[in-house]
This record gives structure tokens, sequence and C-alpha cells, in this order.
């Protein structure tokens, strides 16, 4: 059977009209839409009438918390990169080395990357580091006759900073330890065959010399989602660090003050885009900036 | 990790059930009769959720759909108010911004003949531009529960100063129990203004100014650092202030909690408890109690306006009955209307008395229309820095009272620009 021109542009448009559409209607509209609310002063409206310019902007460079909740997120992804990469790495050695029951292991580790990370914070607050007694955290320190500690609400030391990183460190390090699985066992064995010929001992050797730069495009990779991620993150800290009277001034990321801004019951629409706008640019740019440095695109071969 | 594509539609199916029952009312489409959705946050107390939907039901006129909606309430009405897709009628502040904004319908007609029976302390927020934007359903209050038997074991007097709450709160921290409870975060959220209404000052004046631009602010705020740092306080408990477990399984011998309360504390406790204002601090203090109310209020994007209102002046304003059950027989609450709350009995005595007794005397609003979520998230955001960190009460206010005054001069603004705008 002959098909004409046409049934193949009507075919391309039955499968990929939805979801273009999908994408027009539910990311790109409302993008742009809240790109025209910044310059507006949009209270407890979507169709402003009143423009005011770049006023949002100053208005949000100059806001200490806004400019707080940026220093937040940078040290947090400052924390949980390299910190997951690591643990990941790690976690990738050491299942790929086990001989009997990797597939068990494989699962286990990566069996918390299908756990929501409402449910995971929520574990976390009420079971594990809540701040009375018989929270589990504070049941392991009462062995050792230590003080219960309030894990969320002490900001001196921040503690809460762990709680923070564990949460999505258990989350997320399966997930990661399956990308780099995938790039250990796609190493040519021969590679570590001719550097024990040569007598490189195995160990530290062959780990920075063979298997560090053969899996390279992975490690680029797996650093700029992870650096993604943290730029994303809001679950996690909301469910954790929430009540109903609204969020303390620590912790706080970008998105969750955008959010107490702009969806909150201040409804400042146009200051949350303009926030939202500032935020997507420094985003844009750390992840450009990353993937040049990190030079993206080249593979593992190339070194 | 493989799932068949038939668990995932297995899953997709189950959801689309669930969203189903969402809409369900448990009763019969057809008839004629208007369809309106009324919207309530989530109450606490058992058998609220059914006194509500039971009222609904009453109602002859038109179809009342109950939402119960858990989680941020206050954020998914203001967001829902943005669409058509909202509430018609629903509880809420409702805030200036939605009142300036023309969100919600004015009510004033409602009260034709009865506005006097409604207690000014809960009215006077809901009125704007001398219109009413929202019916009081109820009185909130919030007190300090006291463990006595806790503080005569410690030989501590219920504290009736600042500087009294501080050394109790102190004496009675112990290996097991806390001295004092004021929320998860340490009583920045929940306290807001009180402490600043027992150092004799206002978050906001009459005149629409700050009201706290002053030294007495600072030093009172600056003390409840000291119940942070003695580690008096407890923190990180399972259930938060709003909840009186942590007072009840005696994980702490004084709560700051609401009224609402008062019925399960008196069953788990009996005599063994008493309630206190928020203590007076300074040569000018006076005990704080706040004083709150959801308003039931009508969207202004409703396309049955008229009949979300006749349903509004049928529940909140005529049948006195439910708004007494509404108030008494499941959580604790001072019914709005003045002729209610004096003939209700079990307001009369013991424990309950006294808070009637300290409302009436010592109520302060704790949310006027003028102190928008805005200038609430800078003062909050200091308070906790202040409790927490030990900052600076001087330095933290004096960026509070700029920003706060920056809010109120665009809020005024606005009342302003609405005011040229009518004929």
């Amino acid at each position: 059977m002959r098909r004409g021109r046409g049934s193949d542009a009507l075919w391309f448009w039955v499968f990929v009209g939805p979801f273009a559409a999908g994408l027009a209607l539910f990311t790109y509209v409302p993008l742009l839409w809240s790109v025209g609310l910044s310059f507006f002063d949009a209270h407890n409206t979507v169709t402003p009438t009143h423009f005011v310019g770049l006023d949002n902007y100053t208005a949000m460079l100059r806001d200490d918390a806004f400019l707080s909740s940026l220093r937040t997120f940078l040290v947090f992804t400052a924390f949980i990169v390299p910190v997951t990469y690591v643990c990941s790495l790690a976690l990738a050695l050491m299942v790929n080395r086990v001989g009997r029951a990797r597939a068990f292991f494989r699962s286990v580790f990566f069996l918390p990357a299908a756990c929501s990370y409402v449910v995971a914070a929520m574990v976390w607050k009420m079971s594990l580091f809540n701040g009375v007694r018989f929270g589990l955290a504070n049941t392991v320190l009462g062995w050792f006759g230590a003080e219960p500690v309030a894990w969320l609400s002490t900001t001196d030391p921040p503690w809460y900073w762990l709680v923070i990183v564990t949460v999505r460190l258990w989350l997320q390090a399966g997930f990661y330890m399956i990308l780099f699985l995938a790039g250990l066992q796609r190493i040519d064995p021969v590679l570590y065959e001719a550097a024990a010929v040569d007598g490189a001992r195995p160990g530290w050797t062959v780990l920075r010399h063979i298997t560090l730069p053969q899996l390279r495009a992975t490690s680029v990779a797996v650093l700029l989602l992870l650096v993604v991620n943290a730029f994303q993150a809001f679950d996690e800290f909301y469910n954790l660090l929430s009540d109903a009277r609204g969020y303390p001034p620590y912790a706080r990321p970008p998105l969750v003050y955008l959010y107490y801004t702009a969806l909150g019951q201040g409804q400042n629409l146009g200051l949350g885009s303009a926030g939202a706008v500032i935020l997507a640019l420094v985003v844009a740019l750390v992840t450009v900036g990353q993937a040049r440095w990190l030079r993206l695109g080249r593979t593992d071969a190339d070194g | 990790m493989t799932i068949s594509r038939r668990a995932l539609l297995a899953a997709g199916a189950g959801t689309g059930l669930l969203t189903a029952c969402g809409s369900n009312t448990g009763r019969g489409s057809g008839g004629s009769e208007p369809e309106l959705s009324q919207w309530y946050h989530q109450y606490g107390e058992t058998g609220t959720e059914q006194a509500v939907q039971r009222y609904a039901r009453a109602y002859r006129k038109a179809r009342v759909e109950v939402q119960w909606r858990p989680g941020n309430y206050d954020q998914q009405t203001a967001a829902a108010l943005l669409t058509d897709s909202g509430p018609d009628v629903f509880e809420g502040g409702p805030t200036l911004d939605q009142i300036q904004g023309g969100q919600v319908a004015d009510l004033t007609h409602l009260l034709d003949g009865v506005q006097d029976d409604f207690n000014p302390a809960v009215l006077q927020p809901k009125t704007y531009d001398g219109k009413v934007w929202g019916i009081p359903q109820v009185i909130d209050t919030q007190f300090l529960y006291y463990r006595k038997s806790l503080l005569a074991d410690a030989g501590v007097r219920p504290p009736t100063t600042l500087d009294a709450l501080v050394d109790a709160a102190r004496q009675l921290t112990g290996k097991k129990t806390k001295g004092l409870f004021l929320g998860n975060d340490g009583g920045a959220g929940v306290l807001g203004g009180t402490p600043l209404y027992a150092a004799g000052l206002e978050i906001i004046t009459q005149d629409g100014e700050v009201g706290f631009d002053d030294p007495a602010a600072a030093r009172t705020l600056g003390k409840l650092h000291r119940l942070y740092a003695d580690k008096s306080l407890l923190l990180g408990a399972p259930a938060d202030w709003s909840d009186p477990s942590a007072f009840l399984q005696g994980l702490t011998a004084m709560q700051w909690s609401g009224l609402w309360a008062l019925p399960q504390v008196r069953k788990e406790l009996g005599d063994d408890f008493g309630v206190l204002p928020f203590p007076k601090d300074g040569a000018h203090g006076r005990p704080a109690v706040p004083v709150g109310a959801y308003g039931a209020a009508v969207s202004a994007r409703s396309e049955r306006r008229a009949d979300a209102e006749d349903f509004v002046k049928w529940l909140w304003v005529e049948r006195t009955d439910y708004q007494e059950d509404f108030a008494l027989s499941y959580g604790f609450h001072i019914p709005a209307r003045i002729s209610l709350a004096r003939k209700a009995g079990k307001l009369t005595s013991g424990a309950a008395a006294d808070a009637v007794r300290f409302t009436t005397d010592h109520g302060h609003t704790a949310q006027p229309l003028l102190w928008t979520p805005a200038s609430q998230t800078a003062y909050q955001d200091a308070l906790s820095r202040i409790i927490k960190d030990g900052a600076s009460p001087e330095n933290e206010l004096r960026s509070v009272v700029r920003k706060v005054t920056a809010e109120l001069d665009r809020v005024k603004k606005n009342s302003q620009k609405n005011t040229k705008k009518k004929p």
C-alpha cells in the first residue's frame, strides 16, 4: 500500500499534536504569562492593569529575604551535589564488585528512589528526627545519655541541614548509583588487565587512572542532573519545615520563598513572577557555565 | 524494576476513582435548585465535618456541596478565587487584598437589624470602608494552658508577668518535661503580635500606623529569647501548638493553644488545669488574649452570587441554633453573637468561664485587616530570628517597621484609588 505525503503529515500531527498542544498550553503559555506579570502590579489577579516596569525586579533584588534564599540554596547545592556524587559512586563501585546477589543489592539501594519526597519528608520529620525523646534519633542519643535535640527547630548548630540532606541523599543516591553502574559495566575489562600487567595495583591507582576517566560522560550527566535537581528543591524543605503559620526564615530556598510570595495568602503574583524570572536566569547561567566547564557532549572515550 | 503497563493502567484507573469520590455529595443529582459549593478548612475536632454537612443538607433553596479542605487552606482559597472554579461560599479572612481586589462580595445588607448583636472584636476586622465583607462564624481565642499539679509540685505560681513566665518555664523544665510549648517554631508563628499587646502596644494603631515603633517592643520580644536560650521550650513535638496532645501527654507543663482544645483537655485532665492570658510585661503592660475568627464570605466570581448570599444569611445570621451548635458542640468557641454567648451554659463555669472573662477584658484583634501577609511575614521572620538566633530585637524591629510602613502606604494608596473610582 502506498502512503501519500499528506497521510504522513496527518500521522505526524496525530502523534505529536496532543503533546505539542499540552506543552504549549501548560508550559509555554504560563511561562510567558508569568514573564508578562512580572512587569505589572498583580496583587490577587492574573489580569493586571497597572504597569510598573522594572519595579518588581528592583524590589526583589533589594529584598534581603530573597537574597538570603539564594544563598541558602547555593549552600545546599554546594553540599548535596558532592555528597550525593561520592555516595552514589561508592555504592556503585561496591555493588559492582559483589559476586553474589548483585541484583538484590541493586534493587535495595534503588528502591528509595521510588518513594515520594513528601512521604519521605514526613517519615523523617515525624519518626526519625522529631524533637521529643521518643524520636528514633533522640532514642539513639538517649542510649549515650545525651539530651534530646530538636532537629528541625535548632538554628545553632543548624541541625536542620542534617535532616534535609539525609532525606535527599536517601531518596536519590540509589538512582545515581544505577547510572554509575551502567557506566561501570561499559568499561572494557581489557583496560584493567592492561593496567594489572603494567603493575598498577588494584585500588586507588586503578580508580584514579582507569575507572574515573572512563566514567567521564556519566559523571558529567550525573553532576548536571544533581545541580538541576538541587535548584528545584522544594518538596522536602516545604514538608519538613513549614507549619500552619508559615515557614521559618532559615533553610528557605527560593522556590519556597516565591511560593509564599506569589501563591501564599499574599498573592503578589507580579513580585513572585519577577523572582521566578531572576531565578530562571540564575539557573540557566549556572547550567550553561557548568556544561562549558565540564565540556558536555564529549564521550567517555575522549577522556 | 519494571512496572507492567497493566499495573500502570490500574493505578491510573484508581486515581480516577478517587477523583470521582471528591465530588460525591451523597445525594442523587437532579432537581432544578441551584448548586452551591461551600469550603471549610479542616477542623480538628471530631463531628464538625458531619455537623456542617448536616446544616448544608437542611437548606431547602439550594443544593449545597460542602468541601472539607485539609492542608494550607488560606492559600488554596486565595488561589481558587482567581479562577471561576472556586467556591461560591467559603470561610476565610477575607484579606484586605481580596476586598480591595473586588474578589469578595459586600455582605453588609445581610446584617440588617442584627449588626449590633455581633461581637465588635470579630466584626470589626471584617469591616472595611464601612462595609462588612465576611460574617463572623465564631470567636476563636488562644490561652496559656497550665497543669496545676505540676506547678504546685515545683512550687511555681501561675505566672502573671512575662518575667514570671520565663522563670516558671525554667523551673518547670525537667528531664522528661519541658516548661512551655509555644509551637514547634518556638512561638514566632502563633504568638505573632500578642507579646506586643502584652507590652501595652498594638501592631497597627487605630489610625492605620505601625504600633510597635517603641523601645518597649524590643524589650519584650527580647525576653522571648530567654525562653529559648534557657531550653525551657518544647520543640519538635509530633503535634503542633493547635493540638493539646503535647500538654496532655505530659511533654510540657504549660502550652499555648486555642480555646477549641478545652473540651479535650478537661476530659483528660479533669480539674488539673487552668487557663491564663498572655502575661503582661513592663510598666504599661496588660494581659493579652488574641481574638480572631473566620468569616463566611461570598466569592465575587460566583455565578450564583445572590443564592450564595441567601445561604450565608440563612446559616450565619438566621439559624442561631446551628451557630450555637457549631460553636459549642465540637471544639470550643465563643459564639460570635453576643446574645448566644450570654445564654451558653457551657461557658459559665470553670476554666471556660475564665476564658470568656479574659476574652472580654483583654481581647485584642489578632489580625487587623491592614496587617497584610507581607507585613506578617516580615514580622514573623524577625521574631523567629530574635527568639532562636538571639538577633538584636532593635535592629530586627527597625527593618520590620520599614517594611510594614511601605506595605501600609501601598494599601492606603489602593484604597484611595478605589474611592476615586466610585461615581
